[in-house]
């Protein structure tokens, strides 16, 4: 005759049946902070590689020919200089199109005083000694600057970083309020059944034996829960991702919006995470009733 | 097998409800346990299924005192005590053979060997018929008689029947005796605790008599 029920008859319990809906906002909420870590660190990692080998020369706006004289001087500098691959000016024109968006065409940028940029290719692992490379430029053209983008990158590191630790404060947070659901859970169902726990206490079960019909119960509930959490999540950052590839194709200044659709391994990541709230159910079950049970006679 | 020195039992802060038991079973007796209701008989017994430890005194089982057992070996001598309870405490959830198959399978035997064993035992007290019935629609005397079945399943060393003909009729309750009576000769030491004096009366077995508290062991006498 094959088995036909568990001893403890958790399966039948209201408050044991709600644990998924209870789960799966949470691993929603997880899964969606996770997803946001992830994609920043992809966009960071997409700056870094961008700006790296290139740096900025701005030189101050004059609308006479000095203005021009220091930019060829700059220029014959900076071309003489080991690790430069290449230093071209940027035209009028082109700084017009950056402004673009934030002047809109009815402003020419000859109208403006705006200062001279050159665009520098540097070799690749190439070092350049910049206190030289600057105190050249200052002779040769007074009042230029040499941006290396390490202190915008900085800032843009620090605040990502504040937002990454942000996200993982959530997903630690509802990494906790999961695990307490699952304690209240299972102390209520230790309360429901505690005839039957009681039962097998005196036939001589193990607490082992009692533990686990109620972490194998946990791991099917926290499972599914995390399935519908992060399914929901998913769809969310499909939808998310297909909004902001629509918002780039409007124009140049969407460029400006992350990438927030993940890469394969990224999805992997967040497919792992109901196995991750099964598995800490499962734990959480186990560790509650032992504790219980150790205080039986 | 079952010793008492001295046993005093209270629940909380109330008044003791077992003084100074002091009681000696040998193995392979079989002993009444008398008492009007509310005398500790229930007590006594939840001691000796150590569902209670006593506020003072020592009480040794299988020849260990329980008090320097750890919990893992607790569970190991809880095995070798089968209990038949007043009210049955069958699990409303589980079948008949379910039910009966309990301590075999907290026991981890395997589950070819439990499904001869509870069918035999099952087909033994004359519930061949009903391994598949839920206790709700068993009768009294059925529901008695699988929890008897589940109390013995595992061979027990010492069997404690609180009151297990309290709700059956005069004819039932001889048969059930008969039953105890016949794991006895197999070498079951038997406690049979039972608030009815005519019962107890009807064999010459030592009675433990239980009144305010005070246990008293009156030598049987041939009927």
């Amino acid at each position: 005759m094959a088995r036909t029920d568990h001893d403890i008859p958790l399966r039948r319990e209201g408050t044991v049946r709600l644990l998924p809906w209870l789960i799966a906002p949470m691993a929603y909420l997880a899964a969606l902070s996770l997803a946001g870590m992830l994609a920043l660190h992809g966009v960071l990692q997409g700056w870094d590689r961008g700006l790296a080998g290139t740096m900025t020369v701005e030189l101050p706006p004059a609308r006479d020919a000095t203005g021009d004289k220091a930019l060829n001087q700059a220029l014959t500098v900076l071309r003489a200089t080991p690790g430069i691959v290449s230093a071209e000016p940027i035209d009028r024109a082109t700084e017009g199109k950056l402004l673009e968006p934030f002047l809109g065409t009815a402003v020419a940028p000859d109208e403006l005083q705006l200062p001279r940029l050159i665009d520098l290719r540097l070799a690749s692992g190439a070092t350049l000694d910049l206190r030289s490379l600057r105190a050249k430029l200052a002779t040769a053209a007074p009042g230029a600057i040499l941006d290396d983008h390490r202190l915008w990158l900085d800032r843009l590191y620090r605040l990502a970083l504040s937002v990454e630790a942000t996200g993982l404060a959530i997903v630690a947070m509802v990494g906790v309020a999961a695990v307490l659901t699952v304690v209240f859970t299972t102390r209520a169902g230790l309360a429901v059944h505690h005839d039957v726990i009681e039962l097998l206490h005196w036939m001589g079960a193990r607490d082992l034996y009692i533990a686990r019909q109620f972490e194998n119960e946990a791991m099917r509930l926290g499972l599914s829960g995390g399935i519908v959490g992060v399914t929901l999540a998913a769809l969310t950052l499909w939808g998310l991702g297909h909004a902001a590839a629509a918002t780039a194709v409007l124009g140049e200044e969407a460029k400006l919006l992350p990438d927030l659709r993940l890469v394969l391994w990224q999805w992997g990541a967040l497919a792992l995470l109901p196995l991750l709230t099964g598995f800490a159910a499962m734990l959480t079950a186990r560790f509650t009733v032992l504790r219980a049970l150790g205080r039986m006679p | 097998m079952v010793r008492f020195e001295n046993v005093g039992m209270r629940y909380g802060t109330g008044p003791e409800v077992l003084r100074d038991v002091c009681v000696d079973l040998p193995a392979g007796s079989f002993h009444f346990l008398t008492g009007p209701s509310g005398a500790g008989k229930t007590t006594l017994l939840r001691l000796m299924y150590l569902a209670e430890r006593p506020t003072r005194g020592l009480i040794s089982l299988f020849g260990e005192d329980i008090s320097r057992l750890k919990r893992r070996d607790l569970a190991d001598l809880r095995r070798k005590i089968g209990v038949v309870f007043q009210d049955f405490r069958l699990l409303a959830h589980l079948s008949a053979f379910d039910n009966v198959a309990l301590p075999l399978r907290v026991a981890g035997i395997g589950e070819a060997r439990v499904k001869k064993n509870v069918t035999e035992l099952l087909e033994w007290v004359g519930l061949a018929d009903k391994l598949n019935a839920r206790p709700i629609t068993m009768s009294g005397g059925q529901q008695q008689r699988v929890a008897i079945a589940r109390a013995v399943i595992a061979r027990p060393q010492l069997l404690l029947a609180d009151e297990p003909t309290g709700n059956v009729d005069d004819a039932m309750a001889v048969r059930l005796l008969r039953l105890f009576e016949e794991l006895n000769r197999f070498g079951t030491t038997l406690v049979f605790a039972t608030h009815s004096e005519s019962l107890a009366m009807q064999r010459q077995y030592h009675r433990l008599h239980l009144a305010d508290g005070e246990l008293t062991l009156r030598v049987g006498q041939p009927a």
